[in-house]
This record gives structure tokens, sequence and C-alpha cells, in this order.
């Protein structure tokens, strides 16, 4: 890699805590934030199981300090929160002093607003002020107008694999000189719609996940946000900041195989990590750690876990999945994981893939399912979206 | 670092724009307030396996990227980068409104599935069968900005050497009905619509697609180079100047090396007066402009790209196109600026090579 | 049978959007997916609603469509021995 990206803050928001210590803690103390749903009104209350931020909108707007008549979906509160715990994680005093940019992911947007207001916006004009609150990109400007932030700001979506796609476009950015800096991370409150559209797919679970495990029985749906701040290294170097690790290789592949079926030989996967590696210049005996994409569904775990057998042959290091804990948060998803990859780089540990059972019958590995304790100094972090979306993005200590 | 060719280009658009070479049949609709895109016969481009359950826009990426690769030559490219700002709104609508009537029950995934913001690019990839980097940009109307300055770097770099980049926007009906209640559409009554002195709130609004094809090699089909570009997320009226200056100043242009200048008025009355550069930095400039062809969407901006493009392959800015009456001595560098509703400026400078 | 046959051939193609199929071409022992009629995972989760909605006929195991959907005899005979609708 060219230039190395340093990592200089992170914010995040999840249903397993509203700090990055809270969210430390409860990995290492093996609590889930798995629960029933309790913010949206379903049908599907009782035979589903979510990773849900126990605050209404009502608190996160407080918490946030909006003004009355804001118009910020969920999704744009829970992102405008991790951006700032980021920002200030940074030490950031001045947004605007380099060249700064901020690229978000989501998958919702403002759905979870249009779909309660979807027919009542015909009838009462209180509500019309989230019609321009839709769209993904609205969300990622009240982000940015949040922090008071000036400059390149857009939003990658890509389902599944959008944070870390947002990852390395920023990555991109610092190194083709267009930006010193850069916010990256990605964003998604649950919504009626993910709900439904993931129970007509039959791939939610009734239960609590089990990924990688035999009999597991589909994803638990999540909501997060989640934020790191990239600097390149002559601008930390400038400021003498710390930095809390790097972003030293990524890959995006695509499947091409179905829109929502992961091929089974998992080549888009196979692919993405690949990249990643060249591009890091590390071999499969660097990666201490693999957090995987492990969303519990047959489909995903069946492909992933194949293709990082393909990659990494008969040494295949300790790998989990947290999904377990946060439930699958979308184009959140590979934000949180980042930060836990940093967490676990920073404090040389393996965060267990909780609830596994029985190993799958296509392979013999099994994911580490105590919290280990290992000097680790890459991790790898793979995330997969529909459309055959393959991401992977390498996390390093120096 | 090497260049950054656009070699190839499709677009689909409320004028016919797909079958003709540029604008030969292009006819202004002053009376509408929405214009739909001209759709072109998708049997012998989509097999009916795929195509029975893709929307509009998934078929308008389809046709205009097939188009833009032929064009340049191109079976398979390296990766392909797109831009929507409102992504599968039909797809999205029609399993919203499902949830909605029939209370959670009997939902059915095609129109899940295909509402994600990254069918496009995805579908598009599964059909050349492309494994390479895909990526979706969903961001108003820099969508389509990010994705050519995401490939711009690429190519430069030699990451890849050919992408496929495209901007994506289609209409559905419950998305207009509440984009007129709250006055984005122009109202009925405003008709006869200008997109040039308007004195009307709102647009008058569109849907289309335009691909091009993104290489470090110039080609005999080359249209052009891209030089630079910029995106800037929120400016006032009177930071554009400045804004315009700097970016030319640190690409060692200068404002009367620019050619010709191509401004997205869209005739929000509210809003066009982000292009008054129009009446001072680019007063002798000759100025183009686009919007009252093909409407206003996220990724209209694509459409004037593709003028730019073609203005300076075939050397001539078609009167339809014109904005003022200035006469370019020659047509070798365009600068092309566009926003919406003050927010998501952009940039781009492209030269004849 | 022969009746429910008939509906369940127009059924699928309206569903499934088989634009470019009439209601005479399919046959009763053609195989739906794959080379056959060439569906997909997706189309039979479409025909999971449809069971559902029209004969009330709940499925919980995606897989279990495997054998059911297999033509449209074995959608029709299952239909007849399980349907509350």
């Amino acid at each position: 890699m060219a230039k190395r990206i340093a990592i200089t803050g992170m914010g995040i928001i999840s249903s397993i805590g509203k700090t990055v210590e809270e969210n430390y803690n409860a990995l290492i103390h093996q609590k889930t934030g798995i629960s029933i749903i309790e913010n949206i009104e379903t049908i599907h209350k009782d035979v589903i199981k979510v990773g849900e931020i126990k605050l209404t909108n009502h608190e996160l707007e407080q918490l946030l300090n909006l003004p009355k008549d804001n118009n910020y979906s969920r999704t744009a509160m829970l992102g405008a929160y991790a951006v700032q715990k980021a920002v200030e994680d940074a030490s950031i005093s001045n947004i605007n002093e380099f060249k700064t940019g901020l690229i978000s992911a989501t998958s919702v947007g403002g759905m979870d607003m249009t779909e309660k207001f979807y027919y009542e916006y015909f009838e009462d004009e209180a509500c019309q002020k989230y019609i321009s609150a839709h769209d993904a990109g609205d969300a990622t400007h009240k982000m940015a107008e949040y922090i008071g932030l000036k400059g390149i700001v857009t939003t990658v979506s890509t389902a599944c694999s959008s944070a870390a796609n947002a990852i390395m476009i920023g990555s991109r950015l610092i190194q083709s000189g267009q930006l010193d800096r850069v916010i990256v991370g990605g964003t998604d409150a649950l919504a009626k719609f993910t709900i439904n559209g993931f129970k007509t797919l039959m791939i939610l679970s009734d239960t609590y996940n089990t990924p990688f495990d035999n009999e597991r029985k589909g994803l638990n749906l999540g909501e997060a946000a989640a934020f790191l701040v990239l600097e390149s290294e002559e601008v930390v170097k400038k400021q003498n900041k710390k930095v809390l690790a790097y972003v030293s290789g990524y890959g995006n592949a695509n499947d091409a195989f179905h829109q929502t079926a992961s091929s089974e030989n998992g080549d888009g996967a196979y692919l993405a990590m690949q990249k990643a590696l060249k591009m890091s210049s590390l071999s499969t005996n660097d990666i201490d750690y693999i957090n995987a994409h492990g969303t519990a569904t047959p489909n995903n775990d069946l492909s992933e876990g194949r293709a990082i057998v393909r990659v990494f042959e008969n040494q295949v290091p300790e790998f989990s999945s947290t999904k377990p804990y946060t439930g699958h948060t979308l184009a959140a998803a590979a934000a949180i994981e980042a930060v836990y990859s940093v967490l676990a780089l920073q404090n040389n540990v393996i965060f267990p893939n909780l609830n596994f059972k029985n190993q799958m019958d296509e392979f013999n590995i099994t994911p580490q399912t105590t919290l280990k304790e290992k000097e680790i100094n890459h991790v790898l972090s793979n995330s997969f979206g529909f459309g055959g979306n393959c991401s992977t993005v390498i996390f390093s200590k120096n | 670092m090497k260049k950054c060719y656009i070699n190839g280009l499709g677009n689909i658009s409320a004028q016919n724009t797909f079958e003709t070479d540029f604008l030969e049949d292009a006819t202004v609709n002053n009376s509408d307030n929405v214009l739909y895109a001209k759709q072109p016969s998708y049997k012998e481009l989509i097999p009916p396996a795929a195509s029975r359950r893709m929307a509009k826009g998934v078929k308008m990426g389809i046709a205009a990227s097939t188009k833009a690769l032929a064009e340049a030559n191109v079976t398979i490219p390296d990766a392909i980068i797109t831009g929507t700002g409102m992504g599968c709104v039909e797809d999205s609508e029609k399993f919203l409104k499902g949830i909605l009537d029939n209370k959670e029950q009997f939902l059915t995934p095609t129109s899940f599935i295909q509402s994600t913001h990254n069918t496009v690019g995805a579908q598009i990839a599964l059909g050349l069968q492309c494994k390479g980097n895909n990526f979706t940009y969903v961001n108003g109307a820099v969508s389509l900005e990010t994705a050519l300055l995401d490939a711009k770097i690429q190519v430069e770099t030699e990451e890849e050497n050919t992408i496929l980049v495209g901007g994506i926007d289609e209409t559905a009906q419950h998305t207009l009905d509440l984009f007129k209640l709250v006055s984005f559409i122009k109202k009925e009554e405003d008709a006869p619509y200008s997109v040039l002195n308007s004195t009307s709130k709102g647009v008058v609004f569109s849907e289309g697609t335009t691909f091009f094809t993104i290489e470090n090699t110039k080609k005999e089909s080359s249209y052009a180079s891209i030089e630079a570009m910029k995106i800037h997320n929120s400016l006032s009226v009177n930071e554009v100047g400045d804004f315009i200056s700097n970016f030319l100043e640190d690409n060692n242009c200068e404002v009367n090396s620019i050619d010709a200048v191509v401004f997205g008025n869209n005739g929000d009355v509210q809003y066009d007066s982000y292009y008054d550069v129009s009446n001072s930095l680019f007063k002798n400039t000759a100025q183009v402009y686009y919007k009252h062809l093909s409407g206003e969407y996220n990724t209209a901006s694509g459409f004037g790209l593709w003028c730019a493009a073609k203005i300076i392959k075939n050397q001539v800015i078609p009167s339809i196109l014109k904005m003022n009456s200035v006469e370019p001595s020659k047509l070798e560098t365009i600068l092309i600026y566009n926003q919406y509703q003050g927010r998501d400026h952009s940039l781009i400078l492209i030269k004849k090579c | 049978m022969e009746a429910l046959k008939a509906e369940l051939k127009g059924k699928i193609v309206e569903v499934l959007n088989l634009e470019d199929i009439s209601v005479d071409e399919i046959n009763d022992n053609d195989p739906l997916f794959g080379d056959g009629l060439g569906l997909d995972s997706i189309d039979a989760l479409e025909l999971i609603v449809l069971l559902d909605k029209d004969y009330g006929i709940k499925l919980t195991d995606p897989k279990e469509g495997k054998t059911i959907f297999e033509s449209i005899e074995t959608m029709a005979a299952y239909i007849t021995a399980n349907r509350t609708k």
C-alpha cells in the first residue's frame, strides 16, 4: 500500500453500548444486545429477535440536542451521534482545518420515517418535513451539518458491505491527495421495511443467531452507527496524533452469481480477501484474527467458510462473527466491526463467536468460542452484501 | 499518472438520446411538470428470465451501459461504479405499499431484493459476469460525480484500467406525488415552464441514465479527458465564484481558457441564483444549459456531461443548448457546474484529447 | 385436480411475471426449476407466499419447497392434500 492510512478516532452506538468502552465491555463479558423489539410495532414481534438500541427517537433527539422542528430520521440521528463521538475521540477541534471529508454508508436512509408517514403525508402537513429526509444522502448531509463539516460529503450504498466500501473510498481519497483526513463509516436504523424484507427471504431466525453452526436458522437484524477518523500519515505527524491502528489493505469484488445468494464456493469473498491481502503485502500467516461476516444464514456461512478455507487452506486463523452480540446491522455492520477489529488489535484479544454448538458438516473449521488473549497484529474483516458485493478490509497495529 | 478518458457513452432520457447521435430530435416540453424517459426496446438486450424482475431503472441502466461499452470496444470492464440519488424507487414503493396495505402479510421478496440501491450495478455485473470492484454511491446530486471521481482516481493510478460508470434515476408515482406536495416539483398552474428566468418554485422532474466507459488509454472512440473534478456539500450563493475560481487555479486553468461552461439551471427560482456566475465570472464565455431537455433528477448532471463530451467530439454547440449568444473561438476545454437545492455542488473539467 | 392445475399455471405466469410464456406452453410434468421453466430460489419464495395466501398452507422451511415445486403435478397434489382455503 502506497501511503498508510491511520485511524485516529472511533465513535459507535449499537445494541451493546453507546460508547467504544461500553461496546468493548460487552464483548469481553459476553453480554449480547439481542432482544425482543420494542420501538417498532410489527406483527413479527414475537417471532424475531433484534439488536435494538434501547433509545426512542425522542430520547435520541434529546441526546443530540436537536431543535423540535428537526427532520432527522433515526438513521441520521444514530449517524450524527457516532460521527460526533468519532470526531471527539480523534481530538479534532477544528473540523475544517485540513481537507476533510465524510463518507457514510446506509441502506435504510430515511425509510424508517417514510414507512411511518407514507399515506399520512397527504393528510398531515406537520410530518411533511420528513419527505426530504428519505434519500440516503440526506442522512449524511445532516451528519456533516451536525459537526460543521464543509467539503467532500458522500454516501455509499451497497447493502451489507457498504461501510467497508466507505472505508475504501475514504482511503483512496486520502492516498490520491484529494483529502487529508476523512470520517468513514455507516449507519442503519431498524425499520419495518427491512424486517419484512428479510422475513420474505425466510432468513430471519426466531432465536439467537448462531453463526457457523450446522443448525443455524438465520440472522437477527440490528441497528447501529459507527465511524472511524482516517488521516494521512503526514497530517498525523503534523499534529503529533495518537494512532489507534492502520488500514493496511482492502479489496472489493463481485460474486456475479445471483442477486441475493452467494455462490457456493464463495468466489466473490475469495477474490475480495485475496485483493486485500495483496494490497497489504501480507501473507495469510500474518493474519491473526478474522472478524467474519458470519450472519448465520445457511447461505452466507457456507460460502464464506468455503472462501476462508480456499484462502487460508489448512492454516485458518482464529475467526469469529460478532453478530451474536449486535445482530446484523446492514450498512453499519462493516463499520462497527471495524471498531471491534481495532479493539482486538489494541487489546490483543479475540472476541468469541457466541451461541456456537455444532461444527458445520461441510468443513472442519470452527469459530473461536471463548474470549482468547493473543498477540494481534493484523485483523481481516469481511462484509458481504446483496448484489454479490464482497468486501474485505485489513486492519494492522503498525 | 495516467490520464482519464471518456471512451464510450450511453444515454437514455426524456429525449430520444439512445437512438440518435446528438439531440437531432430534441424538443422542449414546457407544459408537463414530469417528463418520462423514452424507453428503448429491451427484448434484444435483456433475456426475459432476467428482465421479468427488473424495474425501469435497471433496464435503462443495462441498455445504456451496453451502448457505452460497445462504443469503447470493451467486453468486460475491470470495475463498475454507479450513482443514484433515489435508488430503485419503483420496487421500494411496491414493497412498502405491500407492507402497509397488507399489514405485513403475504409479502413477496422480489421487490425487496430489487429495491437495494446497488441493484443496477449488481445486475450489470451479473449480466457481464464482471467480478471486479462494484460500488454504488447514493448522495443526491453528487451520486454520479462521486462515481466518476472514484473511477478517475483508479484509472489515473492504474489501480484499474477500464471502468464502467453510470448515473441512474427512475420516477415512481407515490414519490412524485410526495415531491409535488412539498413543491419540489412545479405546480400545474405555473406552466408553461422555463428553465431560464423562471419565477416559480420547484422543477420539472424527470428520469434517465447516462453511462460512461472510463479508461486510461486514448482510443478512436475517445470523446474527451476528464482533467479535474471537485465536489462540495454546501455553499452559499456568494461563495460559488470563489469555489469555481479556486478550482480553476488549483488546476492551472484560467477563466478565459474555458471555451464553454455547462450550467445545471433547472428553473427553481429558489436556487437558480447559484448560476449567477453566468453574469459575472462567465459573462464572456459560451454558456450551455440542458435541463430544459432532460428535466431534473439527482443524476441529471450525467446528461450535462454527455452534452459536454458530444460538444467536444462534434465541435459544435447545438443551438437548442445555447444559453447565451457568445460564440466560442474553439471548443477544447469545458467546465460543468451543477448543484441541487443549494447542496451537492460539483465541478467537472474536461478537455479535448 | 385438472382445474387446479390450470389455475396454478395461470397464477405462476402472473405472480412470477413470466411475460413471454403462455399457460399452454407449461406441461404438467415439466420441471419448474433448473432446466425446465428456469425458475430460481427467489421464485421458490414467491411460490411459498402463493401457497399461504391462496391456499392457506404455511411452509416454515424453504427447503420443503424443493419437492413440492418440482412440477405443476407435484404442486397440485400437495395443495389438494393440504389446502385449508
